[in-house]
């Protein structure tokens, strides 16, 4: 599905990533986890292409397309969904406004009929029980006034109307307790399907209790330094990131 | 090349022969506060960049021009009327063309009990008294070279007088509509709500085809003791015209006053908004929006005068300006001696979304009591990047989630507007300007 090659990026001036190769295809959960600083979240933020960000070497594949060509709300067209580290708040925009804005730019760059205002409300009631949000929370401007775990579910729900074929959570499980984790999580695997697939970009190894990655990457200083399974992890958890460093360190 | 005495000169002139129209009129005592008015305007100058008031508003084009008064009213497409009129099953309506009342499109039968709804030259013949009780008071005092003109000239206009303890259920709507180049209007409103009153008017400025006139406007209004008033003024005149207005509001005891002063059209705009406390608990809320393109030029000037203890002020002007556009914002809070719990809050937030564009804001708060609660404060930037991000990362494309991040920003001002027809019309009238 996605086939990042060499990517390097730089924001001003300062190299990030220095060179990642990651391919993921449909049907599989990848996570990528990392120490601070590590250049995750800027890996997330380049694929869905964010314009403070420079690359200068590489490329990346996204079925088959150049996606480095394509600016954020194409690529966004094309089926990536990054669920934001800090969600902004949009005063005097209302949920329902984004999404009906957003789904209908999505079908119409593909080709399809815009929904009509009953069926997007179909959509949009069947959407919510996913992710436990209220009816009012619609009316209400994008996440304006909204919790630290409203806020994230919100993103899961958005994700969930708009059907990607690669959402990328960028630390989706911070600052939420263990209830919002679950039902964010919960959300996150009901979406979950043979047709797409997800990146989960996580500092810590709880989220992957609720969603089970198939890869498990490790990110330092801007390149992949680890692939492993599920239990990789487990390991992390265990002894921290200290000794995979310190085995890249002794085969550089 | 014309200037500033030659325009005058034209006036006065004009003013000599408006006279000899005014048959059987000049023993009315309309006729001595009208040659009293010329003879202030004669004595007064045209405003240039070096008064303060004027600092940032350059008149030249407008003195540049010449206008005379309209003389007939033209043919108008009933479309063009009904793009601005609401509907008139909901709404007292009254249309002036080129300044003349139209019968034909107003609707000012079966008026509710306690209402006297008359253009102001009908008003002043039959209700002569009730009329020159306020006519004139509160607007000027021989120092606004534009209200004097105004006055000398005003045959055209409205007058309200709503009874006491009467609430209008229909919200009022006057459209004064305009239509042919080199011609000036000078409508002329009277506005008096009684004690325990309740009114809502709104008055649109609007014209057509590719014309450049003067709309030269002055509306006083008096609130009484615990009356509440709406106000909306929606200014949607043509690109090439000339807009100058004064508004001069008095506010008694416990009355509440909201005004919705919305801009779009115009080449050169100027609003001067004036509020006074005459009494205390009073409440005033003054919402301003201006969207300007091209090289349009809008100056408001506001003014609230904390006469009286115990008064709440909130002030929120918002502007968007593209191309070469040019704003002003210029809004004084006066907070007197006595004025003690005064709350005043004032607010001038802008985006420009060009390197051109320009805008000049002056907040002011002057405060010479010493319990109060005040605040102002003054904001100029762009669209918000990481909100635009945001809405682009879910699939919306940049112009229409440009648009719909400045449609938020500026349907702000309208959000508390009472009335729902309202309401729609300007979101409406705002989204074409936008999109």
């Amino acid at each position: 599905m996605i086939e990042i090659k060499n990517l390097h990026a730089n924001i001003d001036g300062r190299e990030i990533l220095k060179g990642i190769n990651l391919t993921v295809n449909k049907g599989e959960v990848h996570a990528i986890m990392g120490p601070n600083g590590s250049g995750k979240s800027t890996l997330a933020q380049v694929i869905a292409g964010r314009e403070d960000y420079e690359v200068t070497q590489g490329e990346v594949l996204f079925n088959g397309k150049n996606l480095l060509e394509l600016p954020a709300e194409n690529r966004a067209c094309e089926g990536i969904f990054l669920a934001f580290q800090y969600p902004v708040e949009i005063p005097g925009v209302s949920n329902t406004t984004l999404l009906k804005n957003a789904l209908n730019s999505i079908r119409k760059y593909r080709g399809e009929e815009e929904l009509d205002a009953m069926e997007f409300l179909t959509l949009v009631k069947k959407k919510m029980s996913l992710v436990e949000l209220s009816d009012d929370l619609l009316r209400r401007s994008v996440n304006e006034g909204f919790s630290g775990g409203e806020k994230k579910r919100n993103e899961i729900f958005q994700m969930a109307v708009l059907q990607p074929k690669l959402a990328i959570l960028d630390e989706t499980d911070s600052g939420l307790d263990i209830d919002a984790l679950r039902i964010v999580a919960n959300g996150v695997t009901k979406l979950k399907s043979s047709e797409n697939a997800t990146i989960v970009v996580t500092h810590y190894q709880r989220l992957l209790n609720y969603i089970v990655p198939d890869f498990v990457h490790v990110l330092y200083k801007g390149k992949i330094i680890k692939s492993g399974d599920k239990s990789l992890a487990l390991d992390l958890e265990d002894k921290g990131y200290d000794w995979i460093i310190e085995e890249t360190a002794e085969l550089v | 090349m014309n200037s500033s005495h030659t325009m005058k000169e034209q006036f006065i002139r004009q003013f000599q022969s408006f006279e000899t129209l005014l048959t059987g009129e000049d023993v009315s005592p309309l006729y001595k506060i009208r040659k009293d008015a010329i003879d202030k305007f004669s004595a007064l100058n045209f405003p240039t960049v070096k008064d303060e008031e004027w600092k940032y508003t350059n008149i030249n084009p407008l003195l540049n021009k010449s206008f005379k008064p309209a003389n007939a009213i033209p043919e108008v497409d009933p479309a063009i009327i009904g793009k601005y009129l609401f509907n008139k099953n909901e709404f007292i309506t009254l249309v002036f063309i080129n300044g003349y009342f139209s019968k034909e499109f107003s609707d000012v039968e079966s008026l509710p009990e306690g209402l006297i709804l008359e253009t102001i030259s009908d008003a002043i013949k039959k209700h002569p008294q009730l009329v020159l009780d306020y006519f004139s008071k509160s607007s000027s005092g021989g120092k606004n070279i534009f209200t004097e003109l105004n006055t000398a000239f005003a045959d055209h206009g409205t007058f309200v007088f709503v009874e006491e303890r009467v609430v209008i259920q229909k919200p009022i709507q006057i459209l004064y509509l305009t239509h042919a180049d080199e011609i000036f209007v000078s409508p002329r409103n009277l506005f008096v709500i009684s004690k325990n009153a309740q009114v809502k008017i709104i008055e649109t400025f609007a014209g057509f085809g590719a014309s450049s006139y003067f709309t030269n406007q002055v509306t006083e209004f008096l609130v009484n003791e615990n009356a509440v008033v709406e106000h909306v003024r929606i200014q949607d005149e043509q690109l090439q015209s000339f807009h100058i207005s004064h508004l001069a509001v008095e506010l008694e005891r416990s009355s509440n006053f909201s005004s919705y002063n919305i801009n779009f059209g115009g080449s050169l705009v100027r609003n001067n908004v004036n509020t006074k406390f005459l009494g205390e608990f009073a409440e005033c809320r003054l919402n301003g929006l201006y969207v300007a393109e091209g090289s349009q030029f809008i100056d408001n000037h506001t003014s609230i005068d904390h006469a009286k203890p115990n008064c709440l002020s909130n002030e929120l002007y918002k502007g968007i300006l593209n191309d070469t556009a040019h704003a002003v914002f210029n809004g004084k809070v006066f907070v007197r001696q006595d004025a003690q719990k005064t709350n005043a809050y004032q607010q001038n937030k802008n985006i420009l979304l060009s390197n051109e564009a320009l805008v000049n804001t002056k907040p002011q708060l002057e405060i010479f009591a010493d319990d109060v609660k005040c605040s102002h404060g003054a904001t100029v930037g762009q669209l918000d990047k990481e909100q635009l991000f945001y809405l682009k990362a879910r699939g919306i494309q940049e112009k229409e989630a440009k648009a719909l991040l400045l449609y938020a920003f500026a349907s702000d001002v309208v959000h508390s507007i009472s009335m729902l027809q309202v309401r729609d019309h300007l979101e409406a009238l705002l989204a074409e300007k936008i999109l």
